[in-house]
């Protein structure tokens, strides 16, 4: 079935789709945004019941593979230590994620220049800094303006408190003598823009049933929608087809009913992130472009970057947060730049967390053998439970192409279209990046008088960042799309996920993503009546 | 047919005296074990799509035990126990699992723990502020943040 042209054609309905779809809304274009997923529902939230914990490990799990709804698509990341989580629906990722709220660092657009590693972006921190600020006021950002280590920031709103973790964590860093600071995160302290304050329903990444949470399906899509962005659910693209001239001419998708239909377009946006992105391009192969789709670089799904987590975790005499707080509310960029003495180059984000519910608490303390079995399992667990604290390193990954995406030869999603394979190795420079971490977690937990010390290194099901699979630069031969998210061989054709990372900084990337699909949006706009040259 | 149906009446009985192994009751804390006949109910009205790696286990342990668990000495039973846990990969960690998701969540035990019998949403739970004259150490020290160029 064939539908009404569109001007602009928006694949996936995520952090970056959303920003883009209301940024250009706009221009008037009639703008029609084609999502997997549905609309969430938020009164069937984990936190609305009391089997939300266990509702993590089957329908709202963060790994698609486990979950399995016919939204999801299955990914065979069995070559990889770090396995694939996402989420699809209006909203995407951000509907499922921690909202920690870091920006990448100036220097990390310029890692070739400074360290002799990797390659410069195309773009720096300056182009995108109005970005990152109209996206923060778009998401509603929380936090404390003038940390000394970070980029300049002014969240709208206060930060988070500290709790009762916040306090045990700052004076071991304190006693260290090591930066530490109140994370910038998208939940709302206050209410903000129909968004009600966070009343500490305790575990941000699984859905926040208050909606303090910012997710694009309650924050950019609304706007966008208002302004004339057409959004369709429950339709998922097979392919992008293109016409005689090498330009994309629209898409094949299969409807809600499992219907096909082709849905044409002037231009086509992909907004499907890494792994879902260089997916869609190699399966839109044709006769012009047997490798798949803007792939002459031969560099589609190559560079694959996670940031592995190495994370450390243990338990103080004192309370803590544990389940009644996001889990995530203070950073340190105290180990974030290179310093080549420490073996490695580059650096890492830590990110502390504040503790765990119940039944994640045991669950995992028995897996790591520290809560037994029989009579004196009731002891330890009191001794453990609502005690944890948590220290995760988050390692920058450095671009490396045999880390790749490619198809399935088997394995297949509800429609028979070939499903995403990974093939990832942990590098030796984030090897001992991880190790380091490590040794710095644990001198911070001492610190803070923990005990029974833990390690996840890295944290398996830790995928969350998914990036460096389409990249951008200058060079046709060296990137997939341009400086501003043209693809460089269909000039029709722009994608403005984390695909486009050059580098992956190590901070989580959300913040990033979103400002990079503002400001692709920006560059689209001015370029009106020339788009295509 | 139900999902407790899909174990077997042995393997249901297994399942019983692995849970009281993991969590046995206790007159100290004043909690039942997770053999206990609501949390039970609860496993096995919840199993869903833990089912089949459950019964994995089961037949594992079963295996492992050559008769009813309940027919093994003490000594026997947990020399069984610690090799089922050693040697039972991704279907005893699910069993595992889903013997505490379930235990965790019994309001006896919630109770006995000081946690509140409730789901988190709609009431949420107040946080502290915190002392945040701890930061003033970090805000006395110089600005550094690595230059691009």
């Amino acid at each position: 079935m064939k539908n009404d042209p569109v001007d602009v054609l928006i694949i996936g309905a995520g952090a970056s789709g959303a920003a883009v779809a209301w940024s250009l809304a706009d221009t008037k274009m009639h703008i029609l945004c084609l999502d997997q997923g549905g609309w969430m529902n938020s009164s069937e939230y984990p936190s609305t019941g009391r089997d939300w914990e266990a509702k993590f490990y089957g329908d709202w799990s963060t790994s698609p593979n486990i979950r399995g709804r016919p939204q999801d698509y299955p990914i065979n990341d069995d070559n990889s230590p770090i396995k694939v989580v996402n989420f699809n629906g209006v909203g995407g990722s951000t509907v499922m994620y921690t909202a920690h709220w870091p920006r990448l660092h100036p220097s990390d657009f310029k890692v070739k220049t400074l360290d002799g590693v990797a390659d410069d972006w195309p773009i720096d921190y300056d182009t995108l800094t109005p970005f990152f600020e109209e996206n923060d006021r778009m998401m509603g950002v929380s936090g404390l303006s003038g940390d000394p280590r970070s980029p300049l920031t002014r969240p709208p709103m206060p930060p988070q408190p500290l709790g009762l973790s916040g306090p045990l964590i700052g004076k071991a860093m304190n006693k260290l003598g090591w930066h530490w600071w109140p994370s910038d995160t998208t939940v709302a302290t206050m209410d903000y823009e129909g968004r009600a304050r966070c009343i500490n329903l305790g575990h941000c990444t699984p859905a926040c049933a208050q909606g303090a949470k910012a997710s694009t399906d309650i924050t950019y899509w609304p706007h966008a929608i208002r302004a004339g962005v057409e959004l369709k659910t429950h339709c998922r693209v097979r392919e992008i087809l293109t016409n005689e001239h090498g330009m994309a001419s629209g898409v094949v998708y299969y409807d809600k009913d499992g219907v096909e239909q082709f849905q044409p377009a002037e231009v086509v946006i992909i907004a499907c992130n890494g792994v879902g992105t260089p997916r869609l391009l190699l399966n839109s192969v044709s006769g012009r472009f047997p490798n798949g789709l803007a792939n002459s670089s031969g560099l589609v799904g190559k560079n694959l970057m996670f940031h592995p987590y190495a994370q450390i975790y243990g338990f103080v005499k004192e309370p803590t947060d544990s389940n009644r707080a996001p889990p995530t509310c203070l950073w340190s960029k105290e180990f974030y730049d290179t310093d080549l003495s420490r073996g490695f180059v580059r650096g890492y984000g830590i990110q502390f967390g504040r503790g765990a519910g119940p039944v994640f608490e045991a669950v995992a303390s028995e897996q790591k053998g520290i809560l037994p079995w029989g009579a004196d399992h009731h002891r330890v667990f009191r001794r453990l439970n609502g005690h944890r604290l948590g220290v995760s390193a988050i390692c920058e990954d450095l671009p490396e192409e045999h880390n790749r995406v490619t198809l399935d030869p088997v394995l297949k999603d509800c429609h028979g279209i070939p499903a995403p394979k990974i093939d990832y190795t942990i590098s030796e420079n984030s090897r001992k990046m991880m190790a380091h971490g490590l040794a710095r977690g644990r001198e911070i937990l001492e610190a803070a008088g923990a005990t029974d010390l833990c390690i996840n290194d890295p944290i398996p099901w830790g995928g969350w960042h998914l990036l460096g699979t389409a990249r951008m630069g200058t060079d046709p031969a060296r990137s997939v799309v341009n400086e501003w998210g043209r693809s460089h061989d269909v000039k029709n054709l722009f994608i403005v996920d984390g695909s486009v990372f050059v580098t992956s900084g190590g901070v989580n990337p959300t913040s990033t993503i979103q400002a990079i699909a503002l400001y692709v949006a920006d560059q689209m706009k001015q370029r009106l009546a020339n788009l295509f040259d | 047919m139900s999902v407790s149906n899909e174990l077997t009446s042995a393997q249901r009985d297994d399942l019983r005296i692995v849970a009281a192994m993991i969590v046995p009751a206790s007159d100290e804390y004043k909690v039942p074990g997770a053999d206990d006949p609501a949390i039970q109910a609860d496993m096995l009205a919840t199993l869903g799509r833990d089912t089949a790696l459950v019964a994995q286990a089961l037949d594992h342990l079963a295996q492992l035990a050559d008769k009813p668990l309940a027919d093994l000495d003490p000594v026997r039973r947990d020399a069984v126990a610690q090799e089922f846990r050693a040697s039972g990969g991704a279907a005893a960690a699910t069993l595992v699992r889903v013997v505490l998701q379930c235990y965790y969540r019994d309001d006896r035990v919630l109770r006995s723990l000081g946690l509140e019998l409730r789901a988190p949403f709609p009431q949420g739970y107040t946080l502290e502020q915190g002392d945040w004259s701890l930061l003033d150490p970090v805000k006395a020290k110089p600005p550094h943040l690595r230059r691009a160029t």
